[in-house]
């Protein structure tokens, strides 16, 4: 609250002031209370993880075995299978949110520009588990049939990028999980790129224009610069989000706890790893490794977000 | 004309025209997924997926029991964390504005609010379930609340810091105490934006089935007991998708265009609410 | 104005809903209206058919979630739900530990499936060893000599095999992997049996369901399910040589033989596995699908109605059990099942749960 505002409530007579901190207690109490939620989830975590960890030690994180029958798990297939589909859902979605951000603010016509908003905005709202149903029922036999033969047929044999796109054409696996996040994420990062881009001052604009910029040379040496920040934190938002999404990749991945170097093999996430195996995980060491992936998802989001928190904050000091 | 001028012209033309593919390129997985699911669900919506439960493969029935069940645990999920959402994010922006506590709730909220949730239903399972001896429709309403809370605290947040402060200073200066002033002036002034962020909030939930796999588990007959597995559409949709009976089939896709227009609703009743405040 | 009166109204709505269910909370009377049991989804279709019919009879709801034998097993020693049922018995020791009694409800086949551009079900022809060698992955290709040899008559194409097996812990798994171990000395040295493996190839799905999911989805794919699934989707199923040499197709006829040489009298808390039984008809890879429920319940008014459920149906579901190709339980086993039920399962007065009056 404002200065003004805390000095006339200091002041003020006793009376009705018996509920002021009763009141402020209050809400500050569930304002802890969320620090608690998530500090109980990161001990439940932990505590359930650390049998595995125990046993495993540092090596949890780079084998890439995981069996249950001799009960050896690594959880480096998960890990390489989470940040190869939320890498291509980057790949895909930074510049198309890009791209429908710049046409929004500067190329679409005024009575066009709210209806493709809350267009792209429905992608968002759209449960995941459509998106999984969607991807399985009809993408997929679309990628099998028809994309990637092709792709793997003309690509395939090139030298160094072939091997991405070879094997068997399945239409799932960890590019179609891919692709499908990136649809996901585009939402997020189109409405923050431009809520930022629409703050950019006429004035900066205008001069640009006003020296003979084009549309282009506007964004990208005007509006960019000066929306850092917002644009950084548009795409930590959607990273997490990659990151986290379980039931739309599930149903798509393939659940093959194998590391493959190409895209159109199957891998598996760590979300949709703990989806498909949890309720069945029978054993204490089979289930703290489940828990423990859950730890590394975990931590890898809090990262990710922290590292954006970070840089932000640095930025904001660099004006 | 020089060649450099053409040459700026060209990459304008360019990558101007590269932004609208962008655009037609999210537009289309709109369309296609939107007539997927109206074209794939809609033969199969009629009374009975309303009113009959969910059948054994090979025989008739509908969704009635998942609608009902999921409704009771998205009701329960937002009851118990809309409270504490809007209660926490009124703390951040009344009493909080430059503390350190309050920035650290802030990132933790956002934390929170980032949170795969298959981690939340991880944690409520280790909590409510493994602890209580069975799945039940509460382990999955408090899932769902873990879930709520973030988002009310951000909105709320948000929402109560766009009042401007002068109103406060008025009351305040009328002789009215602190929660007073909080409780008939502010919150009355953000109504439209609190509830907002808690429709937003309704609407994310009702289509997460990852937090609800490990708690409510799923049940094939109706039921009104939360205290027990209770029959919900996300985890029926999951499991009748991935089956192989083509009468099951139908209905996950049924269930997929209801909650769909359910959350659609939601959105379209959230944005109209904001509206009127702009008077 | 409007919208706040709409707003009202549904929220007046919603709480009387809300008032509505925390009624319906029990208040547990002396009637037991609704038994929870997890695990399995091989005897799945089974169970839903069961439970169906006998909610109609006696208005007992029996809610059974397919998630799988090792959820079965885990939910159970949870005690999370009444009853837990695993395709992968469990040895007397391990019952012992865990405090369970296990019986056996209902026997099965488990299928190779395959799907092949112009390979009518029924028409390949598969031996042990090489199905072993495809999960192994060191068969890939649909027209390797070895499977060539076997059927001379199909035109078998150049395509890559894709093995598709279990993403979660199930006893379908277990028995499948039974019988690779038994058929092949490459399998049970390298891999082994269990209800989750690490496979070294190919596709995970989630159930049997997920399984017959893929295999539908992918030409030139291979996978194993539960024969109901293979059924009740026109599936492309195998035939496989059994341990006399002959060629034998899945049927109800190929699943009894299999389990008429059983020998339950001597089995130890009813641990049997039929894979590779011996028989001119047997089909090498069939299993029975046990229940599991504690000695000593917390909550025995329910584990006696489950009791109830299941020796109903031991006598009344025969016919719905053979409709869908699974083998019931022979009487004279059903008879042991229920002495064991009479003589391990204890009230928490020590009374015996069975008979129930």
């Amino acid at each position: 609250m404002s200065a003004i505002f805390q000095a006339i409530v200091a002041r003020k007579p006793r009376s009705g002031s018996v509920l002021d901190p009763a009141f402020r207690a209050v809400t500050r109490f569930f304002a802890i209370l969320v620090l608690g939620l998530v500090l109980a989830i990161l001990g439940a975590l932990i505590a359930g993880a650390w049998p595995a960890l125990h046993e495993f030690g540092w090596s949890f994180l780079t084998t890439d075995a995981w069996n249950p029958v001799t009960e050896t798990f690594g959880a480096l297939a998960p890990i390489y299978g989470t940040l190869i589909t939320s890498l291509i859902a980057m790949l895909i979605g930074i510049p198309v949110s890009f791209g429908i951000a710049l046409y929004v603010t500067e190329l679409a016509p005024r009575w066009l520009k709210r209806p493709i908003a809350s267009a792209i905005e429905l992608l968002a709202a759209i449960p995941s588990i459509i998106y999984g149903m969607w991807g399985l029922f009809v993408l997929a036999p679309l990628l099998a049939n028809v994309v990637q033969p092709w792709v793997i047929d003309h690509i395939g044999d090139w030298p160094l990028i072939g091997v991405l796109f070879s094997g068997p054409p399945l239409g799932i696996g960890m590019f179609t999980a891919g692709l499908i996040l990136a649809i996901m994420v585009i939402p997020f990062i189109t409405a923050v790129m431009k809520d930022v881009f629409e703050v950019v001052p006429d004035v900066q604009k205008e001069s640009a224009y006003a020296l003979g910029a084009t549309t282009w040379e506007v964004m990208h040496h005007v509006v960019l610069p000066y929306t850092r920040t917002g644009v950084v934190g548009g795409i930590m938002l959607g990273l997490g989000r990659a990151l986290g999404e379980t039931m739309a990749v599930t149903f798509v991945i393939g659940n093959a706890n194998h590391i493959n170097a190409s895209l159109f093999m199957p891998g598996n996430t760590i979300s949709s790893a703990i989806a498909n195996e949890f309720n069945e995980a029978s054993g204490e060491i089979y289930t703290s490794s489940l828990i423990a992936l859950g730890l590394v998802l975990f931590v890898i989001t809090c990262i990710v977000l922290g590292g954006a928190r970070l840089m932000l904050a640095r930025m904001e000091r660099e004006k | 004309m020089n060649a450099r001028y053409l040459r700026r012209r060209a990459v304008n033309a360019f990558n101007l025209s590269i932004a609208t593919l962008a655009t037609l390129f999210g537009l289309f997985w709109l369309v296609w997924l939107l007539w997927t699911l109206v074209s794939r669900g809609v033969q199969y919506i009629d009374w009975s997926i309303f009113v009959q439960p969910t059948p054994p493969p090979g025989a008739a029935g509908g969704l009635g029991n998942a609608i009902v069940g999921s409704g009771l645990i998205t009701f329960f999920g937002v009851l118990m964390g809309a409270p504490v959402g809007v209660l926490a994010g009124t703390f951040l922006a009344e009493f909080g504005r430059g503390s350190r506590l309050a920035s650290v709730i802030r990132f933790v909220n956002d934390l929170l609010l980032s949170a795969p949730s298959i981690i939340i239903g991880v944690f409520v399972y280790a909590v409510l379930v493994a602890t209580t001896g069975h799945f039940s429709g509460w382990a999955g309403s408090v899932a769902l609340a873990v879930i709520v809370v973030p988002v009310v605290v951000r909105t709320t947040e948000n929402m109560l810091r766009l009042v401007p402060d002068t109103l406060r200073e008025t009351a305040a200066a009328l002789g009215a105490p602190q929660w007073k002033v909080v409780l008939a002036i502010v919150w009355r002034s953000a109504k439209g934006g609190i509830m907002t962020g808690i429709l937003l909030a309704l609407a994310r939930i009702t289509g997460e089935t990852a937090p609800l796999l490990f708690t409510a588990l799923n049940n094939q007959f109706w039921s009104w007991d939360m205290s027990a597995p209770i029959a919900n559409l996300p985890v029926m949709i999951f499991q009748f998708a991935m089956s192989p009976y083509d009468d099951w089939q139908h209905l996950a896709w049924a269930g997929a265009l209801v909650i769909t227009a359910g959350v659609l609703i939601i959105n379209i009743v959230a944005r109209v609410l904001v509206r009127p405040q702009s008077r | 104005m409007i919208m706040e009166k709409i707003m009202h109204k549904l929220l007046a709505a919603a709480l009387i809903g809300g008032a509505l269910a925390l009624l319906g909370s029990p208040g547990h009377a002396a009637d037991v209206k609704t038994l929870n049991g997890a695990g399995a989804t091989f005897p799945y279709p089974v169970y839903a058919k069961w439970a169906d019919a006998y909610q109609q009879k006696t208005g007992v709801k029996l809610n059974y979630q397919a998630i799988g034998s090792g959820g079965g097993v885990k939910q159970i020693e949870a005690k999370t739900v009444d009853f837990g049922a695993s395709d992968a018995p469990l040895k007397a020791e391990e019952l012992q530990q865990a405090g369970l009694v296990q019986f056996p409800a209902i026997m099965g086949g488990v299928v190779p499936v395959a799907h092949l551009e112009g390979v009518e079900p029924g028409q390949l022809r598969l031996t042990g060893d090489v199905l072993a060698d495809i999960y192994l992955g060191t068969v890939d290709h649909w027209d390797d000599p070895r499977i060539k040899e076997l059927n001379p008559n199909l035109d078998l194409p150049d395509k890559r095999i894709t093995v598709i097996h279990r993403s979660d812990g199930s006893g379908t798994t277990f028995i499948f992997t039974n019988y690779l171990s038994k058929v092949s000395g490459d399998w049970k040295k390298n891999i082994g049996a269990a209800k989750a493996v690490s496979w070294p190839a190919g596709v995970g799905g989630k159930g049997n369901q997920g399984v017959a999911s893929y295999v539908e989805r992918i030409d030139g794919s291979i996978g194993y399910v539960e024969y109901a699934y293979a059924l009740q989707n026109n599936m492309g199923y195998t035939l496989l040589k059994n341990r006399a040499g002959h060629f034998v197709a899945p049927t109800q006829e190929t699943f009894k033989a299999a389990a008429a040489g059983a020998d339950w009298q001597h089995a130890q808390g009813f641990y049997m596995i039929l894979t590779d039984q011996p028989g001119a008809k047997s089909w090498p890879i069939t299993g029975a699908s046990f229940i599991l429920v504690h000695k000593k319940p917390t909550n025995p008014r329910q584990v006696q109605a489950v009791l109830k459920f299941f020796d109903w149906a031991y006598h009344n579901g025969d016919q719905m059990a053979a409709e869908l190709d699974y083998v019931p339980m022979p009487q004279s086993v059903v008879k042991r099942v229920e002495q064991a039920w009479q003589q391990s399962i204890k009230g928490t007065a020590g009374q015996p749960l069975w008979p129930a009056k």
